[in-house]
């Protein structure tokens, strides 16, 4: 867990950067070095974007002083926070940047994913557009290869422009021994053991989805990058010593029987 | 019997109040009461019989009288404290030791957690939770495509102590660890392997393409009302969170990332579903494809498709066949009423 240290506010501003990745709800940002920053060509475009653009800059690398009421420099602060993360979504996919953004993802702070098959894998922030105020920051998984809404309100509200839609890409194909192996393991849903059959049905067509896709990749002699063991086309992927007999449409519920009818036998929930 | 008189809340109520027990119903009274559900209890719990008069606030008569003279009978009784005979059960009580009353204590738990999950299985349990369900006490999914559909609570194993509670998806067929940290002390048995999948089947109407900031609202059939449904439930609720836009596509600067490339995508078909929801009518393809016709004379229809059915046609051996042909087809087991409930 990030250190959100209290006594840290707005009086720190000589250390403007510092004080800022380490508030509450900015755990998702690196710090951006102060040479990338200083290069003016590192920020091209960025000045029509900020309000008061070169105080805000000024804050952010703490040479700050202009003598001004509360209300100014509150503005100043919102478009130096603004600021900081347009330069960031660029930073984070520099050498440096990606370096940094691994070590976080290393140590989980952008949370791990919820899916219960991902078994807690790390997630990378992520934005759904570039383009600033369109949507809120999304969390990637790099095993389900899906995304997700952060659970806490605090990161809701981020940008997601601040990190850019190629970044979690990028570093997978920066550092490819990082991609994650990829799982078969899913949950299917059922009834007193038995499968439903319309969930069945379509998970079945999933099944032949994946299949198709390995088969194209093995002929161009690409890694699946799946389990080893679940590498193989299983031609019973529905698998089970068990009965494929499958529950259909609506349920009675017998109030009689519901209570005892627990399989005798029983198997993981997953399979 | 009862007497609830001592305390302002009953044990149930009070458990099901604790943080961390949001996603718990309230078993009736008379469910517990009737021993017939709770076959096969006794030997999975310590201490059956003090922790299910626990969990129905049920003292022995003479605790009312004797109260005081409960500390100096603890030796008369330590010995056989744990005897099961029925009978035992006054002696026992009226001498409870502190140690013994938090074992009971948590054996109530455990009973309790088992009873439920077989209550919220029943027709007064599985209501209860649909009354939670609308008023959203289970969260909603975490899946950026799943636009917050409401989840249910499930459990991936039936037997306790071996997974805690998670929340099963019905937009994307997925389960996802609830988001706060209180509901990973909770036994995912309390809730058990069938009860989501079972409340889909029981309330087939409700419309899982809406989120949870919106009130629930129902679907109905409509005059066709084959063209609606397809493998029993409505076509509009299988998996309204997977398919072609549903599917996170990853790029860099505008460009997809290829299948081709190392870090490309391996795992779309998870998220996948027809684009043509039709072609997972596995008894309609089987006919199709073998010149199958059905006994009713339902199967052709006006716009040159045959029409959804509700089961697939055809016997049993019929359909062993078609398993084995087509790697796994419906071998449809009906419950009892499941053409009039829809
Ligand atoms: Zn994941
Ligand atoms: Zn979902």
């Amino acid at each position: 867990m990030d250190d959100f240290g209290s006594e840290s506010d707005s009086d720190y501003a000589s250390y403007w950067r510092d004080w800022f990745i380490s508030s509450r709800g900015n755990e998702y940002f690196c710090e951006i070095d102060e040479d990338y920053l200083t290069d003016r060509f590192n920020l091209t475009g960025l000045n029509t974007e900020v309000q008061y653009y070169q105080h805000a800059l000024d804050l952010v690398t703490d040479v700050f002083d202009l003598d001004c009421d509360d209300d100014m420099r509150e503005m100043i602060e919102k478009s130096a926070r603004h600021l900081y993360g347009l330069v960031h979504a660029r930073y984070i996919v520099t050498t440096r940047g990606l370096a940094k953004m691994l070590e976080k993802y290393k140590k989980s702070d952008f949370g791990k994913c919820p899916r219960v098959m991902c078994h807690s894998h790390p997630l990378l922030p992520m934005g759904t557009s570039d383009l600033p105020n369109m949507k809120a920051v999304k969390l990637y998984c790099a095993r389900c290869e899906d995304i997700y809404n952060p659970k806490s309100s605090r990161h809701a509200g981020i940008d997601g422009a601040y990190f850019g839609t190629s970044f979690h890409n990028i570093i997978f194909q920066v550092y490819p021994a990082l991609i994650p192996t990829k799982s078969t393991e899913r949950y299917i849903p059922r009834v007193y053991g038995f499968k439903v059959h319309a969930a069945a049905a379509l998970i079945r067509w999933q099944n032949t989805q994946r299949d198709d896709m390995r088969r194209r990749l093995r002929k161009m002699e690409v890694e699946t990058g799946f389990k080893d063991g679940e590498d193989d086309i299983e031609e019973d992927d529905d698998n089970d010593i068990e009965e494929d007999e499958e529950i259909v449409g609506a349920v009675e519920l017998n109030v009689a029987t519901a209570g005892v009818l627990v399989p005798a036998v029983e198997r993981g929930g997953v399979a | 019997m009862s007497t609830s008189s001592g305390s302002p809340e009953s044990w149930i109520a009070s458990f099901c109040s604790l943080l961390g027990h949001e996603y718990f119903a309230e078993v009736s009274e008379d469910f517990i009461e009737d021993d017939f559900n709770l076959t096969g209890l006794q030997t999975q719990v310590p201490m059956y019989k003090e922790a299910l008069e626990m969990i129905l606030d049920v003292e022995p008569e003479e605790d009312d009288e004797d109260e005081e003279d409960e500390e100096e009978e603890e030796e008369d009784v330590s010995g056989d404290a744990r005897d099961t005979r029925p009978h035992a059960g006054e002696r026992r009580h009226h001498s409870r030791i502190a140690s013994d009353l938090s074992v009971i204590e948590s054996s109530a738990e455990m009973l309790y957690g088992l009873i439920h999950q077989r209550f919220i299985c029943s027709r007064a349990g599985i209501q209860q939770m649909s009354e939670k369900y609308e008023s959203n006490h289970f969260g909603v999914c975490p899946r950026t495509n799943c636009n917050q559909t409401r989840t249910l609570p499930v459990g991936l194993s039936d037997i306790p102590g071996e997974d805690t509670v998670k929340l099963f998806c019905p937009s994307c067929l997925d389960v996802y660890v609830p988001p706060n940290s209180r509901f990973q002390t909770v036994d995912g048995a309390f809730f058990g392997r069938t009860f989501g999948a079972l409340f889909l089947l029981t309330f087939p109407e409700y419309d899982l393409t809406r989120s949870g900031n919106d009130t629930v609202t129902s679907l109905t059939r409509s005059q066709n009302s084959d063209s609606d449904m397809l493998n029993g439930v409505f076509k509009k609720n299988i998996a309204p969170g997977l398919g072609p836009n549903k599917i996170y596509e990853p790029k860099i600067y505008g460009f997809k990332v290829s299948e081709i490339a190392r870090s490309g995508p391996r795992m779309q078909w998870l998220r996948n579903k027809p684009q043509d929801i039709n072609v997972l009518d596995e008894a309609r393809q089987f006919a199709e494809e073998h010149g199958e016709t059905d006994d009713d004379d339902e199967s052709m229809n006006l716009n040159g498709r045959a029409p959804a059915r509700r089961r697939p046609a055809g016997n049993a051996r019929l359909r062993q066949q078609q398993r084995q042909n087509q790697n796994g087809s419906p071998m449809a087991i009906e419950a009892n009423g499941a053409e009039s409930e829809l």
